[in-house]
């Protein structure tokens, strides 16, 4: 497992949101997971990386990173799309990319560039544009180009569909499992909408009001009574 | 008509070492919303250190270059063991540090350099140059100040560590997210800023001598400077500070004499805060959701 989380408790100030969950993120592939507003999720994200207080353990391909600084676990290969996609607004698209890459040396950085704009032919485009003036939809491109740049081992990220139109949110579905599946990487998926996130999922995870009440290959859990019901709308 | 040319490009001068502190006044502001009010008290202590080791016999240029070293470090220290522990306390938790660093800085000079008043040496021609039009300190400073303020525009616009600096201070949390080291990044701003504050000190201490409070005016005339080209965008500042300059000098010699110059950087700072708060260049970040 490249991602392993036993025993998570994290939350913000003196209370905690997450109660103690157990989690695992396989190498490759999407691991998804699903919940209501409030359960969670994003607290799990920002757990992982290191944002915010946590206790319990969590160790990234074998090696402990519970209470590492963020930016120490992000030179480790973990990627963050965060929650409001975490623009800089005042920089150009170049340089929110160049950022991306920020920490890397290697010579691979100019392909990945090219890589990039073959995914999001808009970012090109908006090329030397200030990135506040970009849509909702390209900022949350440049978001997961800016995440992808950094050639992470593993991408988390928090709804990628907020408040963007049906269209566009397919659109970066659709580039997530190209990513899936022309590069190593493990993603971590926060959705809200369950459907969208099942369907590229593996595996999933069902947070209510921070535990885990459900869990297993993503397959199984479209069939799940319950879920279906309250999560899947059919 | 030759009088008051001389006194814009006096106040050109003037102003390239007001436009040097606010930009260091500036770089601190937009990473951490504060103002150093001891900006000013950090330069003239780097300017003492110039004058040791000019005094100790070393070339002026390189006195000059260690002295900016020197006040680099000075500034990444204070950011690392006083600001760094104070990070979430309150404003006004910051503003009681400021004063307090301003009060130590201060008597710390005094101190240890003493409390009387010191030539400076000027490393440029002294004299009048183009028939009494400028002096060569004037020219001279005006042209280091610029090359200053050049390659930090290039540093900050075109190298890594610029553009890593620009993201800490911009979206904090963000550039974490991308792998920046954000507090080093401050710890960084704040060395910066030193240096800068440094070779406005050097620059400015022929004209106006070393003392302990040498640089009191310059600060209020830097902070005039940045609330007037915006406090959060350092090429306005640089603007702001060169027209506090020519401003100074001409209502100086024409209009309410040398001895009110300063209110009137307080009456642009009062001016600026009443009628346009952002300043004439503050940033209007276009943004759609």
């Amino acid at each position: 497992m490249l991602l392993e989380v036993n025993g998570l408790k994290a939350g913000y100030g003196p209370t905690w949101v997450l109660h103690g969950i157990d989690f695992a993120v396989a190498e490759g592939g999407v691991t998804a997971l699903l919940g209501a507003n409030g359960a969670g999720k994003t607290t799990t994200l920002r757990a992982v990386c290191g944002m915010i207080r946590t206790e319990g353990s969590i160790t990234l391909a074998g090696k402990p990173i519970q209470g590492k600084a963020t930016e120490d676990i992000v030179r480790l290969g973990v990627a963050h799309v965060p929650d409001g996609r975490g623009t800089f607004m005042e920089l150009t698209v170049e340089e929110n990319m160049k950022l991306g890459a920020i920490t890397r040396h290697d010579k691979g950085v100019a392909a990945d560039f090219e890589r990039m704009f073959e995914l999001f032919p808009r970012l090109k485009q908006r090329y030397r544009q200030q990135a506040g003036t970009l849509s909702g939809g390209e900022q949350q491109m440049l978001a997961i180009a800016r995440a992808l740049l950094l050639r992470p081992r593993l991408l988390l990220m928090d709804e990628p569909s907020f408040g963007l139109a049906p269209l566009i949110v397919q659109e970066i579905f659709g580039i997530m499992a190209r990513v899936r599946d022309e590069q190593q990487v493990a993603i971590l998926l926060v959705e809200q909408n369950a459907n969208l996130a099942l369907e590229i999922a593996d595996t999933a995870y069902l947070l209510e009001t921070g535990r885990i009440v459900v869990s297993g290959p993503a397959a199984d859990i479209r069939q799940d009574e319950s879920v279906r019901r309250s999560y899947l709308g059919y | 008509m030759n009088g008051f040319l001389h006194q814009v490009i006096a106040g050109i001068a003037t102003g390239g070492i007001y436009a040097s502190v606010a930009l260091a006044l500036v770089m601190i502001y937009q990473a951490t919303h504060h103002v150093n009010f001891a900006q000013g008290e950090m330069a003239t202590f780097s300017t003492y250190i110039a004058l040791t080791l000019v005094q100790a016999g070393w070339p002026f240029w390189l006195a000059f270059v260690a002295t900016i070293g020197i006040s680099f470090c000075i500034g990444v220290l204070i950011e690392r063991v006083l600001m760094r522990p104070m990070d979430k306390a309150p404003v006004l938790t910051h503003v009681g540090l400021f004063i307090g660093l301003v009060l130590v800085i201060s008597n710390l000079t005094g101190w240890v350099f003493d409390y009387t008043v010191k030539p400076f040496p000027s490393p440029f021609h002294d004299g009048p140059l183009f028939g009494g039009l400028v002096t060569g300190h004037e020219l001279g400073s005006t042209a280091v100040t610029l090359v200053v303020l050049g390659l930090v525009y290039l540093f900050f616009r075109y190298t890594r560590l610029g553009l890593a600096m620009r993201a800490a201070a911009f979206n904090p949390a963000s550039a974490r997210l991308v792998g920046v080291r954000v507090g080093w990044m401050l710890a960084l701003g704040w060395g910066l800023a030193s240096g800068i504050g440094a070779i406005a000190g050097i620059m400015v201490a022929p004209v106006v001598f070393l003392e302990p409070n040498m640089m009191l005016g310059i600060l209020l005339y830097a902070f005039a400077g940045a609330l007037l080209g915006g406090i959060d965008n350092p090429g306005g500042a640089v603007i702001g500070g060169f027209a506090v300059g020519v401003i100074e000098n001409l209502g100086g010699t024409y209009v309410v004499g040398t001895e009110l110059k300063l209110t009137m950087a307080l009456v642009i700072i009062i001016g600026v805060l009443l009628v346009r708060p952002a300043g004439l260049f503050g940033r209007v970040v276009l943004s759609r959701v």
